[in-house]
C-alpha cells in the first residue's frame, strides 16, 4: 500500500520530528510513504477568513499535487477536514475540479483515522505502559470527520491510562487567526481546558493530532509556567509502537 | 435596535470578572441539556424540527395569514409591525386608549430588540420586569446577557449586595430569601398593572395559539392578571400545526434548561369569553418583522430564522463562556447572535462578530433545529471580505501567504529562512505575532523542517 504524506505548514516547521515519526510508523505498518515536494498550504487560513479566492488557489494547487496519490495522510485533523469537507464549498457543482475534490476527499485521512479505518490497525504495541495521557480532540477532526474513538483506542491499547476529562472535547481556543485577533478570549479557552485537566488529576502529557491546537496549548502551558508536556499524537503513537521518540 | 459590536475586541478583553459566573452557569445548563437529550432520539428530533421550521419559513406568508385569521376568530386583535417604529406606534395607541400607567413584562428578547421599555418610560408608563433575572437587571440598569438566563453573569454575592442596597436585605441572605422579597413586590405589581407585555415562544397558525414557556409563573400572571395582554411575536416564531407545538415545547425546554418541559406553559388564544371569570379583556398579538423578511430572502442567512431562542448554542460555546453576552454589544449574543445580528442590524454594525469564533462547531452540535452556525459565520465572513470590511494587516498577511504558498519553490525557500534565523530575529513584531505573544510563549520551530529531514532520509 502506498500513501502520500501531506505534512501541512505547521507540521513542516513546528512538528517536523513528529511528522518523521508518522513516516516511520506508517513504514513499520507496511505502507510505502512518499512526500510530494510541491505541497504547500491547504488553504484553510484563507478559507476561514472568508477569502475563498485565495483558498481556491491553494485547493487547486493541492488537488494537482496529490492527484496521483492512492492515499493522502495528514498529521493534522483540521487540514484533513479542509480537504475532505471544505474544498467542496470552493468549486461549483459539476466543475471538473469539483469531481477531483470528491475523489481526493475519498482518499484523504487524518493519521489516527488512517491507521484504524484504512489499515485496520488497533494494536501498535505496548509502548505506553504506565503513561497517563490526556488526549485533546481537535474540533474539526471530532465534529466534521467524526474521529473520536480511533486515537483513544490506539493510546489505550498501547497500555496508556487515558484521562477521562470533561473538557476533552472542548475547543482549545486556537481557531487560526482567531487566536491572534482575540488573544484574551483564546487564552481563556486554553486555560479552561488546562484547568479542567488539572482538576481531573493531570497527566504525564497532553497529546493531539492537530498542530494548531498543540501550538496553542503549549504556548499557554509555557506562559503559565506549567509543568506539562504537549506532544504530537504521531510522536506518541510511534512510541506506542516501540519506536524512540 | 442599536448595536455596539465594534467594541467587542476591547470588551472581550475586559470580561474577566464575569468569567467564573458565566462559565459555571453555562457548563451546568449544557450538562443538563446533554442529560435531557440522552433520553430521546436527538438526531431524529433535530431532523424533524429542522424540517418543520424550514417548511414554515418557505410558506410563511400562508401561515401568517392563517394565524391572523384564527387569532381574530378567537377574539384577539392582530397587528402587523414591519419595524420598531411600527411596534412603538401600536403600543402607544393601546396605552393611550386604555390610559395605561403601569405595565408588567415577561422576559422577551424581542422586546429588548424593539426597545420597548424605553418607549414605555417615554410614555410615562411605569414598567416592571417580572422574570427574576430580568427584575435584577432592571434594578442594575443592565441588559440581559443570555437568551434564557439573563443574569447569569452575576454572582450570588453581587445580587446580595444589590438587594442589600435596594431592599435592605442582609448581606448573607439566602437565594430563597432574595426570591421571596422579590415575589412580594411582583405580586402587587401584577394586580396593579394595566398592561401585561410578553414575547411568544411559538404561535400556532392552525389554532391561533401563542405559547409561552417559563419556570417562575410570572408569565402566567403577566398574561392573565392585567386587563390587557400584548404578545410581541417575531414572524419566524410560527408553527404550522397544533401537533407541532407538543414537540417544540419539549425540545425547546430540553435544549434550554434540560427540563422535559418548562414548569409553566401558557397557551393563549384570545381574551376572556363571556363565560370566563378570569383573563384579560383584550389580547393583542403583534407580528413583528423588523428585518426578518430580509434575512428570509437571503439564501446564505435565512437558516438562522429557524432559531427557537433556547440558548443551547450559548451554553455550548467556549467563546461565549469567556465573556458572557454583554461583550457582543447586541441583544442576541453568542453564536446565534453572531449570525442573526448581521442580518437584522446589518453586517457593518455587527462587525467583527462573525469573526469572533474559533469555528469549533459546538454550537451546531447543540442546536435542536440544525442551524449550521459555523457555515453561516463563514458566509458572513466572505461578505465582509467582499465588501472591504475586513481589510488591514491580517488580510495583507493572508494575501502574501497565498502568494508564497502558491509557489512551491518560494514556499520551501521561505521555510528554510525561518529555520535559519536565530531566535531573536524570529521575534520580529509582526501584527499577527503581537496577538500571539500577548498571551503565549513563542512557538518553537523544529530544529529542521520536515522537508529537510525527508531529503536527508528518514530512518
Amino acid at each position: 500500500m502506498r500513501a502520500s504524506l501531506f505534512v501541512t505548514c505547521l507540521g513542516d516547521h513546528f512538528y517536523a520530528d513528529a511528522a518523521a515519526s508518522a513516516v516511520r510508523l506508517l513504514r513499520k505498518l507496511g505502507v510505502e510513504v512518499d512526500f510530494p515536494e510541491a505541497q504547500t498550504c491547504c488553504g484553510q487560513p484563507a478559507f476561514n477568513a472568508g477569502r475563498d479566492a485565495e483558498a481556491r488557489r491553494m485547493a487547486a494547487h493541492t488537488l494537482a499535487v496529490f492527484r496521483e496519490s492512492d492515499y493522502v495522510v495528514l498529521p493534522s485533523g483540521s487540514c484533513a477536514t479542509m480537504l475532505r469537507r471544505f474544498y467542496a464549498h470552493l468549486f461549483e457543482d459539476g466543475d471538473e475540479r469539483d469531481k477531483q475534490v470528491a475523489d481526493l476527499a475519498g482518499r484523504t485521512f487524518e493519521l489516527a483515522e488512517f491507521l484504524v479505518r484504512v489499515l485496520g490497525v488497533t494494536e501498535l504495541g505496548r509502548g505506553l505502559e504506565g503513561r497517563r495521557i490526556a488526549y485533546h480532540h481537535g474540533c474539526h477532526a471530532l465534529r466534521e470527520l467524526g474521529i473520536r474513538e480511533e486515537p483513544l483506542s490506539l493510546l489505550a491499547n498501547a497500555g496508556a491510562d487515558v484521562v477521562a476529562w470533561d473538557a476533552a472535547e472542548e475547543c482549545c481556543g486556537f481557531g487560526g487567526l482567531f487566536s491572534v485577533s482575540f488573544p484574551r478570549v483564546s487564552a481563556g479557552m486554553a486555560d479552561r481546558k488546562l484547568d479542567a485537566l488539572a482538576e481531573a488529576g493531570g497527566a504525564d502529557f497532553v497529546t493531539s493530532g492537530d498542530c494548531g491546537c498543540l501550538l496553542q496549548l503549549s504556548g499557554r502551558v509555557r506562559r503559565r509556567g506549567q509543568d506539562l508536556a504537549v506532544r504530537h499524537l504521531a510522536d506518541v503513537l510511534w512510541e506506542a509502537a516501540g519506536g524512540d521518540s | 435596535m442599536e448595536i455596539r459590536s465594534r467594541e467587542y475586541p476591547a470588551r472581550s478583553r475586559e470580561a474577566g470578572d464575569v468569567r467564573d459566573s458565566v462559565t459555571g452557569a453555562t457548563l451546568s445548563f449544557d450538562a443538563r441539556r446533554r442529560a435531557a437529550y440522552a433520553g430521546v432520539a436527538a438526531d431524529e428530533w433535530r431532523r424533524w424540527a429542522e424540517g418543520v421550521k424550514t417548511h414554515l419559513l418557505t410558506h410563511l406568508d400562508r401561515y401568517l395569514e392563517e394565524a391572523e385569521a384564527r387569532l381574530e376568530a378567537n377574539g384577539a386583535r392582530v397587528h402587523w409591525a414591519s419595524s420598531q417604529e411600527d411596534v412603538h406606534g401600536i403600543l402607544s395607541g393601546i396605552i393611550e386608549r386604555r390610559g395605561a400607567r403601569r405595565a408588567v413584562k415577561g422576559k422577551s428578547m424581542l422586546s429588548e430588540e424593539l426597545e420597548v421599555n424605553e418607549l414605555l418610560e417615554r410614555r410615562g408608563v411605569e414598567v416592571l420586569e417580572t422574570d427574576l433575572g430580568e427584575y435584577i437587571l432592571q434594578l442594575l440598569k443592565q441588559p440581559p446577557s443570555h437568551i434564557v438566563g439573563p443574569a447569569i453573569h452575576l454572582s450570588l454575592d453581587e445580587i446580595r449586595r444589590l438587594y442589600h442596597e435596594t431592599h435592605g436585605m442582609a448581606l448573607d441572605a439566602s437565594p430563597d430569601e432574595l426570591a421571596a422579597v422579590s415575589r412580594v413586590i411582583l405580586r402587587d405589581a401584577f394586580l396593579a398593572a394595566d398592561l401585561g407585555i410578553t414575547g411568544g415562544n411559538f404561535l400556532v397558525a392552525e389554532t391561533g395559539t401563542v405559547a409561552l414557556i417559563e419556570n417562575e409563573g410570572n408569565i402566567r400572571l403577566t398574561t392573565s392578571a392585567p386587563p390587557v395582554h400584548v404578545a410581541l411575536v417575531g414572524i419566524e416564531k410560527l408553527l404550522p400545526r397544533w401537533s407541532d407545538l407538543a414537540v417544540f415545547l419539549q425540545l425547546t425546554s430540553r435544549a434550554a434548561t434540560g427540563q422535559p418541559v418548562g414548569n409553566y406553559v401558557s397557551m393563549i388564544q384570545g381574551p376572556r369569553t363571556a363565560e370566563e371569570r378570569d383573563g384579560p379583556e383584550e389580547v393583542h398579538v403583534v407580528l413583528v418583522d423588523n428585518g426578518r423578511s430580509d434575512v428570509l430572502a437571503d439564501p446564505d442567512a435565512w437558516e438562522a430564522l429557524r432559531c427557537v431562542r433556547c440558548g443551547a448554542c450559548l451554553n455550548a460555546c467556549p467563546v461565549y463562556r469567556q465573556t458572557g453576552g454583554h461583550a457582543y454589544g447586541a441583544v442576541y449574543s453568542g453564536p446565534i447572535g453572531s449570525v442573526l445580528n448581521p442580518g437584522l442590524a446589518g453586517l457593518h454594525a455587527a462587525m467583527p462578530l462573525p469573526f469572533a469564533s474559533s469555528l469549533c462547531g459546538a454550537c451546531e452540535e447543540a442546536c435542536p433545529v440544525g442551524i449550521p452556525i459555523p457555515e453561516l459565520l463563514l458566509s458572513w465572513r466572505r461578505r465582509a471580505v467582499e465588501s472591504g470590511m475586513d481589510s488591514g494587516a491580517k488580510a495583507a498577511l493572508l494575501k502574501t501567504w497565498t502568494a508564497v504558498a502558491a509557489r512551491p519553490g518560494l514556499y520551501a525557500a521561505a521555510g528554510d529562512v525561518l529555520h535559519a534565523l536565530p531566535g531573536p530575529v524570529r521575534r520580529v513584531p509582526l501584527p499577527v505575532v503581537g496577538g500571539w505573544r500577548e498571551v503565549r510563549a513563542d512557538p518553537e520551530p523544529s530544529p529542521a523542517s520536515f522537508r529537510k529531514l525527508w531529503r536527508e532520509g528518514i530512518e
